[in-house]
């Protein structure tokens, strides 16, 4: 009897687990729901920071499409690299990309939200307009959100677009300029990106 | 004098224009250059504009939001010549109905009532407008102080001052329907518009400085990217994300 209820504990743990940070795959709701409750954590005072940092890499590590991403930002090298290389670069990209997640997040102050359309570009892409309108006064910002739906039972995130700046190109086009500065070197952006992660 | 100058720029133009097509915009003139004034840009920021803009943003909100109304709507001067050369008569009305309106009911610009009556100005200026004529951006520097640009847009800088009825106004100091001011008057307007903007950028450039393993291409990718919305009138980014399928 007792080994049954340890059981059900478990499964009950192991469900709940599943659900944590699962939403839902249509993705308009997809976005909705991620970032209210995004806002409701990071604006929960009783959370401690690394509280809130597990938080913001366990939302990124299942709903952001990071090894897309990491291959986007390598521009056309990532047809031309090695494998191994681009293998290495993959695993210290994510260490980057969620170093630098967690900590534009660290300051963030209360925010109400609100999904304005959301435009099929095609198959593969879904573009959710929405807007963010902090508390105090200032004035509200406009974000788009690039979401992948190849597989339309679970959306990922592939970009943000702030005020009509990509993030994604951006950090394209900073590792572009040091790959040109160094004759397009995978190993140079490497451990730029590992000193990153280090400091 | 004033149309010898009209003339060179004119010139300049029109040479930037028969070889801007075969420049792309992330292409630099001189690199090198451009990060060593990068640099000195960089402690200007840090010596002068940032504790500047640390100051301003600690003014009560009203003073803040007050200046800045009053710089945008001296800014939307520039924007009426601009909208006029690029045919958009719907932002030319938007332009001069909200300057006439903040100019007179909101105070000397220091209030937005047009706002508030819908009229929403986008900013125009040379660079923009020879964009919209099909002139390419020509390739990427920094200057000194100003900081990003490309050389279609430093032509364009020189070619506001003409075209800017404020500039006419102030650096010209030629009367216009009454008003009079100075070279002192321009630049201290420029001044404040550049404290504002830091001001409001604070939290925004920490954070990038700090996530940027090369701080200086971020912000030429940010400076490109910006200037193709405001060129476009539209916050779509024109990524390449399709391509990659």
């Amino acid at each position: 009897m007792k080994k049954i209820k340890i059981f059900f504990i478990s499964l009950i743990f192991f469900l709940y687990t599943l659900n944590l940070y699962a939403y839902s795959s249509d993705p308009r709701d997809f976005v909705t729901e991620l970032v209210n409750e995004a806002i409701s954590k990071l604006s929960d005072k009783t959370l401690s920071t690394e509280e809130k940092a597990q938080f913001i890499e366990q939302v990124a590590l299942n709903n952001v499409d990071i090894n897309a991403l990491g291959l986007y930002t390598l521009g056309e090298l990532r047809k031309s690299a090695n494998k191994e290389d681009i293998k290495e670069y993959q695993i210290v990209f994510e260490k980057y990309f969620l170093k630098s997640l967690t900590s534009r997040l660290t300051d963030y102050s209360s925010s109400k939200f609100e999904v304005l359309e959301a435009d099929i570009k095609s198959s593969n892409y879904t573009i959710i307009k929405s807007k963010m309108m902090p508390e105090s006064d200032d004035p509200e910002i406009k974000i788009d959100w690039r979401i992948y739906t190849k597989n339309p039972d679970k959306p990922l995130i592939r970009d943000l677009i702030v005020e009509g700046l990509s993030l994604a190109r951006t950090q394209k086009e900073e590792f572009a300029s040091i790959l040109n500065s160094n004759n397009n070197d995978i190993k140079v952006l490497i451990n730029k990106l590992q000193d990153f992660v280090n400091n | 004098m004033y149309w010898k100058k009209l003339i060179v720029i004119s010139f300049i133009t029109m040479i930037l224009s028969l070889h801007s097509n075969n420049i792309k915009a992330a292409e630099e003139c001189f690199e090198g250059v451009s990060r060593s004034i990068f640099k000195f840009n960089m402690a200007f920021d840090e010596a002068i504009l940032e504790p500047v803009a640390k100051g301003y943003s600690k003014l009560p909100k009203p003073i803040k939001i007050g200046t800045s109304n009053f710089t945008s709507n001296i800014a939307t001067l520039l924007s009426i010549p601009n909208n006029l050369l690029q045919g958009n008569l719907k932002q030319l009305g938007h332009s001069t109905g909200s300057f006439l309106i903040n100019s007179s009911i909101g105070i000397l610009g220091f209030l937005n009532p047009a706002e508030k009556m819908g009229l929403t100005p986008h900013k125009e200026d040379v660079g923009q407008t020879l964009a919209k004529y099909g002139i390419g951006s020509g390739c990427y520097f920094v200057l000194p102080i100003l900081g990003p640009t490309t050389t279609r847009d430093t032509v364009g800088l020189l070619a506001d001052t003409f075209i800017d009825p404020f500039a006419h106004v102030t650096i010209r100091e030629k009367e216009l329907l009454g008003a009079s001011g100075n070279t002192i008057d321009y630049y201290s307007v420029k001044g404040i518009t550049a404290v504002d903007f830091r001001s409001d950028n604070i939290i925004n450039f920490d954070s990038l400085e700090k996530n940027s393993i090369d701080l200086y291409s971020s912000l030429k990718s940010i400076y490109l990217q910006d200037r193709e919305r405001k060129i476009n009138n539209s916050s779509d980014s024109q990524d390449d994300w399709e391509l990659d399928n």
